[in-house]
């Protein structure tokens, strides 16, 4: 009994403990970003959201997760799949690459793309002749946001993949389902809920990515600013509460990425 | 089965693309798009500008313009457009980094010399600012050595401001009595052994010093000064004018290749002939720059103290090239004297 009680004291502490470094480390920070925006009221925040470069820069954002998370969606599924379900030379490499993202600093994941792409890269006059930008427009944004968000979806589909097996995959083709119905009628349903949570995951770092997009950006206001971009020109500039507020909308928007994961994944454990 | 993917992901992305597209389509055919690429410093003055060049177009030429802009430290400026970021105009901070980018054959030669005052419409100098009451006592270059003094200034190998900035300590050093080469190259190390850290651009050493509170004087342009002065109120800064200055000539330049191959010559070249002209410079004056005009100038009052100032094509430096060659490149005077940690 006595010990009984004293585990139970422990447990306490140290959920209290658990919800106090939440607190303080996640909490706090987040409070203090929506504090600096509402620091002259919210009048002023809502102006700031409303400004066209401001709204330029939601706007590229968005688009930019639009492109890169599909994408990203099919080929972490087809990197999966090829992974868990297949053995063949070169795959520890193919692991490997995935990963490789994750290794690499941002600033590099930018800056190669403009050693391919760039004026004085690979094939930079080749792109030049034809009047086609990549870097410092849309598709270097794009593409160095495909590179750094690559690893999300595949990382969190290939342990489970790997932990449940192609038994069911098997037993659906012994009865005789073709490759596309094995996929949506049978592995798909296996592995939704953790693909949803990469997708989503994917989608928050493709939102709030930093230093890669920020080499291949140019900066241009109004143009190929992304939010976390323009949040750092708006400080620079000494406009506090445009950057919080800009900053707030960019949490939000992370944390209604991370409330549509709960609620899905609480309907898909009823279910 | 596979086309179901198809509709949903569409559905998904449709509305997020739509706005985007908007503007896109928006655009008037009677329009034109221009890019200034230009340093850290100049946003306030540039944005105020492209307003008023914007409604001047208009009017000139029946143009609907969007003048857009970039900033960032000069030399990585000067990069970006080396690496394709597609500037109509740039307007950087020393002649140098515009030198860079007319090497790889975007800019024509010869292009200080197509507009009038070595191509800089506006001047600037380097002045310091230091603490309300000025507790350190910091009155010129030498007290900058002091123990116990921190200084900031941005990292002179992707800052401009940085290099006029450390110039400008040289040639303070050299003027001294006894003064030689030897000995202007100890008072930068023993300068450098008092600078907690090296941000990249003018702006984010503005920053170290106003908003976190690092050192007792930041080393800054004039304009940048100022525009610190009036941000945060008399009350907590004051700008300290050293005996000896550099007369820094932030120049502006017409990216050839760009503007022929996006067709935008005529109002580029409008751009930059406008900075001359009197209620521009008056712009200037109000942004903290000095103006070349006279008049413009003369009505800024005592904004801006007569100090004295040597220029990049002093003796000592020899110009642009050499003074960067020297002092700034891989192995040069820069790299010998600051060791980061010491």
């Amino acid at each position: 009994m006595h010990g009984g009680r004293s585990s139970l004291a422990g447990t306490l502490l140290l959920r209290g403990l658990a919800v106090l470094v939440l607190v303080l480390f996640l909490g706090l920070p987040l409070l203090a970003v929506l504090a600096e925006a509402l620091r002259r009221g919210a009048g002023p925040a809502l102006a700031a959201l409303a400004d066209p470069d401001a709204l330029a820069s939601i706007r590229l954002t968005l688009l930019v997760a639009a492109i890169t998370v599909p994408v990203n969606t099919v080929g972490g599924l087809a990197a999966a799949w090829c992974i868990t379900r297949f053995r063949f030379p070169g795959r520890a490499l193919l692991l490997a690459l995935i990963e490789l993202p994750f290794s690499v600093s941002p600033v590099i994941s930018g800056l190669v793309w403009v050693l391919l792409f760039g004026s004085a890269g690979w094939f930079g006059p080749w792109l030049e002749e034809r009047g086609l930008q990549i870097v410092f427009a849309l598709p270097g944004l794009v593409l160095a946001t495909l590179f750094v968000t690559f690893p999300f979806v595949a990382r969190t589909l290939i342990p489970l993949m790997q932990e449940q097996g192609a038994t069911a995959e098997e037993a659906a083709a012994t009865l005789g389902a073709s490759g596309w119905q094995s996929f949506f009628r049978v592995t798909l349903p296996q592995i939704r809920w953790a693909l949803l949570s990469g997708v989503l995951l994917c989608n928050a770092r493709a939102m709030g990515e930093f230093g890669a997009v920020s080499v291949v950006s140019g900066h241009i206001r109004g143009e190929t600013n992304t939010m976390p971009l323009h949040i750092e020109i708006l400080y620079n500039e000494y406009q506090f509460v445009g950057a919080f507020a800009v900053a707030a909308l960019l949490a939000l928007l992370a944390l209604v990425t991370l409330a549509a994961k709960m609620v899905l994944e609480r309907r898909g454990g009823g279910a | 089965m596979p086309r179901l993917l198809v509709p949903r992901r569409s559905v998904l992305t449709a509305p997020l693309a739509l706005p985007f597209l908007g503007t896109a389509a928006g655009a008037q055919p009677r329009s034109v798009q221009l890019l200034n690429v230009s340093y850290d410093p100049t946003r306030e003055f540039y944005r105020d500008f492209n307003a008023a060049f914007t409604t001047r177009w208009k009017e000139r030429s029946g143009e609907t313009l969007r003048a857009n802009v970039s900033h960032g430290g000069s030399g990585r400026q000067a990069r970006s457009v080396i690496d394709g970021l597609p500037a109509d105009v740039v307007t950087l901070a020393l002649a140098y980094d515009i030198d860079a980018i007319a090497e790889r054959g975007l800019i024509a030669p010869d292009w200080q010399s197509r507009l009038p005052a070595n191509s800089a419409p506006y001047t600037s100098t380097i002045v310091f600012l230091v603490r309300k009451g000025n507790p350190k006592n910091i009155r010129d270059w030498g007290d900058l050595i002091r123990p116990g003094v921190g200084v900031i200034t941005p990292n002179p190998k992707t800052s401009g401001g940085a290099r006029w900035n450390y110039l400008a300590g040289w040639a303070w050093a050299l003027r001294q009595p006894g003064g030689d080469e030897k000995a202007a190259e100890a008072f930068l190390m023993a300068l450098f052994r008092n600078v907690p850290v090296l941000d990249t651009g003018a702006r984010g050493s503005t920053t170290s010093f106003v908003q976190r509170g690092q050192g007792d004087v930041l080393l800054a342009w004039e304009n940048e000064a100022h525009l610190a002065f009036a941000e945060f109120g008399a009350g907590q800064f004051d700008i300290v004018y050293p005996s000896l200055s550099i007369l820094a000539e932030p120049p502006v330049a017409l990216v050839d290749r760009n503007v022929d191959r996006r067709g935008t010559r005529a109002v580029a070249e409008a751009y930059l002939r406008a900075l001359y002209e009197p209620d521009a410079q008056a712009l200037a004056a109000r942004h903290f720059y000095r103006p070349r005009d006279a008049a413009a100038l003369a009505a800024a009052g005592s904004r801006f103290p007569a100090l004295e100032m040597v220029t990049i094509d002093d003796a000592a430096f020899g110009g642009w090239k050499q003074a960067q060659a020297r002092h700034f490149d891989d192995g040069g005077v820069f790299d010998r004297l600051y060791q980061p940690g010491r």
